[in-house]
Protein backbone atom coordinates (compact mmCIF):
# COMPACT_ATOMS: atom_id res chain seq x y z
CA UNK A 1 0.00 0.00 0.00
CA UNK A 2 3.12 2.24 0.78
CA UNK A 3 4.36 1.74 -2.52
CA UNK A 4 0.87 2.34 -4.08
CA UNK A 5 0.40 5.74 -2.23
CA UNK A 6 4.21 6.72 -3.48
CA UNK A 7 3.59 5.72 -7.14
CA UNK A 8 -0.19 7.63 -6.98
CA UNK A 9 1.93 10.27 -6.09
CA UNK A 10 3.69 10.16 -8.92
CA UNK A 11 1.60 9.48 -11.18
CA UNK A 12 -0.79 11.78 -10.49
CA UNK A 13 -0.47 14.31 -13.22
CA UNK A 14 -1.82 11.08 -15.84
CA UNK A 15 -5.28 11.30 -15.33
CA UNK A 16 -5.82 8.46 -17.76
CA UNK A 17 -4.11 6.10 -15.05
CA UNK A 18 -5.50 7.56 -12.29
CA UNK A 19 -9.04 7.08 -14.23
CA UNK A 20 -8.34 3.77 -14.42
CA UNK A 21 -7.87 2.89 -10.49
CA UNK A 22 -11.57 3.60 -8.72
CA UNK A 23 -13.09 0.97 -11.11
CA UNK A 24 -10.15 -1.51 -10.60
CA UNK A 25 -10.58 -1.32 -6.74
CA UNK A 26 -14.21 -1.99 -7.12
CA UNK A 27 -13.64 -5.19 -8.91
CA UNK A 28 -10.93 -6.13 -6.40
CA UNK A 29 -13.77 -5.63 -3.87
CA UNK A 30 -15.95 -7.27 -5.61
CA UNK A 31 -14.00 -10.37 -5.99
CA UNK A 32 -12.97 -10.55 -2.58
CA UNK A 33 -16.40 -10.78 -1.32
CA UNK A 34 -17.79 -12.95 -3.44
CA UNK A 35 -14.66 -15.40 -2.12
CA UNK A 36 -16.00 -14.51 1.29
CA UNK A 37 -19.07 -15.42 1.04
CA UNK A 38 -18.21 -18.46 -0.46
CA UNK A 39 -16.01 -19.60 2.18
CA UNK A 40 -19.54 -18.57 4.69
CA UNK A 41 -21.30 -20.48 2.27
CA UNK A 42 -19.33 -23.69 2.63
CA UNK A 43 -18.77 -23.12 6.07
CA UNK A 44 -21.85 -25.53 7.98
CA UNK A 45 -20.72 -23.75 11.52
CA UNK A 46 -21.00 -19.81 10.48
CA UNK A 47 -24.55 -20.47 8.43
CA UNK A 48 -25.79 -21.94 11.56
CA UNK A 49 -24.52 -19.21 13.73
CA UNK A 50 -25.71 -16.12 11.19
CA UNK A 51 -28.45 -14.42 13.65
CA UNK A 52 -25.98 -14.69 16.61
CA UNK A 53 -23.32 -12.93 14.52
CA UNK A 54 -25.51 -10.49 13.14
CA UNK A 55 -26.93 -9.51 16.68
CA UNK A 56 -22.90 -9.32 17.99
CA UNK A 57 -21.68 -7.22 14.81
CA UNK A 58 -24.82 -5.06 15.35
CA UNK A 59 -24.25 -4.22 18.99
CA UNK A 60 -20.26 -3.70 18.12
CA UNK A 61 -21.66 -0.50 15.41
CA UNK A 62 -23.55 0.53 18.29
CA UNK A 63 -20.39 0.43 20.98
CA UNK A 64 -18.20 2.15 18.23
CA UNK A 65 -21.01 4.91 17.01
CA UNK A 66 -21.90 5.86 20.27
CA UNK A 67 -18.59 6.05 22.01
CA UNK A 68 -17.06 7.88 19.34
CA UNK A 69 -20.26 10.37 18.20
CA UNK A 70 -20.25 11.05 22.57
CA UNK A 71 -16.83 11.53 22.66
CA UNK A 72 -17.35 13.83 19.16
CA UNK A 73 -19.38 15.94 21.34
CA UNK A 74 -16.85 17.05 24.10
CA UNK A 75 -14.28 17.63 21.59
CA UNK A 76 -16.20 19.41 19.39
CA UNK A 77 -17.91 21.55 22.59
CA UNK A 78 -14.21 22.36 24.27
CA UNK A 79 -11.86 22.95 21.24
CA UNK A 80 -14.25 23.86 17.62
CA UNK A 81 -17.13 25.87 19.14
CA UNK A 82 -15.29 28.58 20.51
CA UNK A 83 -13.38 29.47 17.06
CA UNK A 84 -16.75 29.59 15.30
CA UNK B 1 -25.56 3.48 -0.90
CA UNK B 2 -25.63 2.17 -4.57
CA UNK B 3 -21.73 0.59 -3.94
CA UNK B 4 -23.57 -0.96 -0.88
CA UNK B 5 -25.84 -2.83 -2.21
CA UNK B 6 -23.86 -4.14 -5.15
CA UNK B 7 -21.23 -5.45 -2.45
CA UNK B 8 -23.50 -7.06 -0.25
CA UNK B 9 -25.09 -8.60 -3.39
CA UNK B 10 -21.44 -10.35 -4.67
CA UNK B 11 -21.24 -11.30 -1.02
CA UNK B 12 -24.94 -13.18 -0.52
CA UNK B 13 -23.81 -14.79 -4.41
CA UNK B 14 -20.88 -15.66 -2.95
CA UNK B 15 -22.91 -17.28 0.36
CA UNK B 16 -25.01 -19.31 -2.36
CA UNK B 17 -22.75 -20.62 -4.22
CA UNK B 18 -20.97 -22.13 -1.41
CA UNK B 19 -24.30 -23.32 0.02
CA UNK B 20 -24.93 -25.22 -3.04
CA UNK B 21 -21.58 -26.17 -4.01
CA UNK B 22 -21.30 -24.63 -7.70
CA UNK B 23 -17.79 -23.94 -7.55
CA UNK B 24 -14.77 -26.29 -8.82
CA UNK B 25 -12.99 -27.50 -6.21
CA UNK B 26 -9.91 -26.03 -7.46
CA UNK B 27 -11.27 -22.48 -6.45
CA UNK B 28 -11.74 -24.04 -2.88
CA UNK B 29 -8.40 -25.46 -2.65
CA UNK B 30 -6.58 -22.41 -3.81
CA UNK B 31 -6.85 -19.27 -2.02
CA UNK B 32 -7.00 -16.77 -4.59
CA UNK B 33 -7.99 -13.80 -2.43
CA UNK B 34 -4.55 -13.37 -0.88
CA UNK B 35 -3.37 -12.27 -4.51
CA UNK B 36 -6.85 -10.50 -5.03
CA UNK B 37 -5.53 -8.90 -1.50
CA UNK B 38 -2.37 -7.84 -2.80
CA UNK B 39 -3.95 -6.06 -6.28
CA UNK B 40 -6.62 -4.25 -4.02
CA UNK B 41 -3.79 -3.09 -1.15
CA UNK B 42 -1.08 -1.71 -3.54
CA UNK B 43 -4.71 -0.33 -5.74
CA UNK B 44 -5.64 1.71 -2.39
CA UNK B 45 -2.42 2.90 -1.94
CA UNK B 46 -2.27 4.28 -6.17
CA UNK B 47 -6.01 5.52 -5.36
CA UNK B 48 -4.86 7.55 -2.09
CA UNK B 49 -1.45 9.19 -3.59
CA UNK B 50 -2.95 10.13 -6.90
CA UNK B 51 -6.06 11.82 -4.99
CA UNK B 52 -5.30 15.76 -5.73
CA UNK B 53 -8.09 16.58 -3.39
CA UNK B 54 -6.56 14.44 -0.47
CA UNK B 55 -3.63 16.40 -0.56
CA UNK B 56 -4.64 19.50 -0.79
CA UNK B 57 -6.59 19.33 2.41
CA UNK B 58 -3.89 17.83 4.34
CA UNK B 59 -2.34 20.90 3.26
CA UNK B 60 -4.52 23.64 4.27
CA UNK B 61 -5.21 21.85 7.38
CA UNK B 62 -5.10 23.37 10.75
CA UNK B 63 -3.63 21.56 13.85
CA UNK B 64 -6.13 21.06 15.92
CA UNK B 65 -8.49 18.98 12.93
CA UNK B 66 -5.88 15.85 13.75
CA UNK B 67 -8.32 15.51 17.08
CA UNK B 68 -11.25 14.42 14.95
CA UNK B 69 -9.78 11.19 13.44
CA UNK B 70 -8.13 10.42 17.52
CA UNK B 71 -11.52 11.56 19.08
CA UNK B 72 -13.08 8.73 16.31
CA UNK B 73 -10.13 6.21 17.40
CA UNK B 74 -10.86 6.62 20.95
CA UNK B 75 -14.29 6.95 20.99
CA UNK B 76 -15.02 3.77 18.69
CA UNK B 77 -12.31 1.48 21.03
CA UNK B 78 -13.90 3.08 23.76
CA UNK B 79 -17.24 2.14 22.86
CA UNK B 80 -16.87 -1.96 21.50
CA UNK B 81 -14.40 -2.19 24.31
CA UNK B 82 -17.64 -1.76 26.91
CA UNK B 83 -19.80 -4.06 24.37
CA UNK B 84 -17.19 -6.47 24.12
CA UNK B 85 -17.37 -7.44 27.82
CA UNK B 86 -21.42 -8.66 27.19
CA UNK B 87 -20.64 -10.98 23.95
CA UNK B 88 -18.99 -13.88 22.86
CA UNK B 89 -16.49 -11.76 20.85
CA UNK B 90 -13.15 -10.84 23.01
CA UNK B 91 -11.67 -7.42 23.12
CA UNK B 92 -8.88 -7.98 21.24
CA UNK B 93 -11.36 -8.93 18.60
CA UNK B 94 -13.85 -6.43 19.15
CA UNK B 95 -11.12 -3.71 18.98
CA UNK B 96 -10.55 -5.22 15.53
CA UNK B 97 -13.77 -5.12 14.43
CA UNK B 98 -14.28 -1.29 15.68
CA UNK B 99 -10.69 -0.85 13.98
CA UNK B 100 -12.48 -0.65 10.42
CA UNK B 101 -14.62 2.57 11.23
CA UNK B 102 -16.91 1.46 8.26
CA UNK B 103 -14.66 0.29 6.22
CA UNK B 104 -16.43 -2.61 5.23
CA UNK B 105 -14.18 -4.16 2.29
CA UNK B 106 -10.73 -3.99 3.21
CA UNK B 107 -11.25 -4.41 7.28
CA UNK B 108 -13.67 -7.86 6.47
CA UNK B 109 -11.30 -9.14 4.49
CA UNK B 110 -7.94 -8.45 6.59
CA UNK B 111 -9.90 -9.99 9.50
CA UNK B 112 -10.95 -13.07 7.95
CA UNK B 113 -7.16 -13.79 6.50
CA UNK B 114 -5.68 -13.26 10.28
CA UNK B 115 -8.98 -14.35 12.44
CA UNK B 116 -11.09 -16.54 9.95
CA UNK B 117 -14.66 -16.33 8.38
CA UNK B 118 -16.83 -15.99 11.15
CA UNK B 119 -15.07 -12.77 12.81
CA UNK B 120 -14.89 -11.48 9.24
CA UNK B 121 -18.57 -12.11 8.72
CA UNK B 122 -19.10 -9.96 11.50
CA UNK B 123 -16.87 -7.20 10.67
CA UNK B 124 -18.17 -7.05 7.81
CA UNK B 125 -22.25 -6.83 8.90
CA UNK B 126 -20.62 -4.69 12.00
CA UNK B 127 -18.86 -2.31 9.33
CA UNK B 128 -21.98 -1.94 6.75
CA UNK B 129 -23.89 -0.83 9.29
CA UNK B 130 -21.66 1.80 10.98
CA UNK B 131 -21.99 3.65 7.28
CA UNK B 132 -26.05 2.65 6.86
CA UNK B 133 -26.42 4.33 10.72
CA UNK B 134 -24.31 7.01 9.42
CA UNK B 135 -26.80 7.54 6.86
CA UNK B 136 -29.66 7.47 8.20
CA UNK B 137 -29.34 9.24 11.69
CA UNK B 138 -26.60 12.03 10.79
CA UNK B 139 -29.61 14.87 11.07
CA UNK B 140 -30.01 13.76 14.80
CA UNK B 141 -26.55 13.24 15.67
CA UNK B 142 -25.63 16.82 14.21
CA UNK B 143 -29.16 17.97 16.17
CA UNK B 144 -27.77 16.40 19.63
CA UNK B 145 -23.95 15.87 19.45
CA UNK B 146 -22.83 19.19 17.37
CA UNK B 147 -21.25 18.93 14.33
CA UNK B 148 -18.55 16.75 14.46
CA UNK B 149 -21.24 13.85 15.41
CA UNK B 150 -21.98 12.16 12.50
CA UNK B 151 -18.02 12.66 11.09
CA UNK B 152 -17.24 10.43 14.03
CA UNK B 153 -20.08 8.23 13.50
CA UNK B 154 -19.05 8.06 9.44
CA UNK B 155 -15.43 7.34 10.58
CA UNK B 156 -13.75 6.07 7.76
CA UNK B 157 -16.43 6.45 5.31
CA UNK B 158 -16.47 10.67 5.94
CA UNK B 159 -14.76 10.89 2.90
CA UNK B 160 -16.73 9.52 0.21
CA UNK B 161 -19.56 7.32 1.15
CA UNK B 162 -21.07 9.38 3.80
CA UNK B 163 -19.80 12.85 2.82
CA UNK B 164 -22.73 14.23 1.15
CA UNK B 165 -24.98 13.78 3.93
CA UNK B 166 -22.31 15.05 6.27
CA UNK B 167 -22.07 18.17 4.42
CA UNK B 168 -25.60 18.87 3.94
CA UNK B 169 -26.27 18.95 7.51
CA UNK B 170 -22.90 20.44 8.91
CA UNK B 171 -21.48 22.93 6.39
CA UNK B 172 -18.49 22.87 4.07
CA UNK B 173 -16.41 24.37 6.59
CA UNK B 174 -17.01 21.14 8.41
CA UNK B 175 -16.75 18.98 5.44
CA UNK B 176 -12.98 19.11 4.54
CA UNK B 177 -12.91 18.39 8.69
CA UNK B 178 -14.72 15.34 7.15
CA UNK B 179 -12.99 14.30 4.32
CA UNK B 180 -9.80 14.56 6.99
CA UNK B 181 -10.91 12.17 9.24
CA UNK B 182 -12.17 10.00 6.28
CA UNK B 183 -8.25 10.06 4.93
CA UNK B 184 -6.79 9.51 7.85
CA UNK B 185 -9.00 6.53 9.31
CA UNK B 186 -8.69 5.23 5.70
CA UNK B 187 -5.33 4.45 5.64
CA UNK B 188 -5.24 3.27 9.09
CA UNK B 189 -7.51 0.59 9.07
CA UNK B 190 -5.44 -1.84 7.34
CA UNK B 191 -2.29 -1.10 9.80
CA UNK B 192 -4.70 -0.67 13.41
CA UNK B 193 -6.85 -3.70 12.25
CA UNK B 194 -3.84 -6.27 11.41
CA UNK B 195 -1.83 -4.67 14.51
CA UNK B 196 -4.21 -5.09 16.77
CA UNK B 197 -4.77 -8.53 16.15
CA UNK B 198 -1.03 -9.52 16.04
CA UNK B 199 0.06 -8.08 18.79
Amino acid sequence: MTIGIILGFLLQNKVKITKFIDPSINIAIYALLFLLGVSVGINETIINNLGTLGVQALLLTFGGVTGSVVLAYFVHKIFFKTSE
Amino acid sequence: MKNSLIIVGFFVLGILIGLYNLLPQIFIETDFSVYALYILMFLVGVGIGSDKKAWEVLKSAKLKIVLVPLTVIMGTFLGVAIISFFIDIGLRESLAIGAGFGYYSLSSIFITKISGEALGVVALISNISREIATLLITPLFVKYFGKLAPIASGGATSMDTTLPIITKFVGKEYAIISVFSGIVLTILVPFLVTFILKF
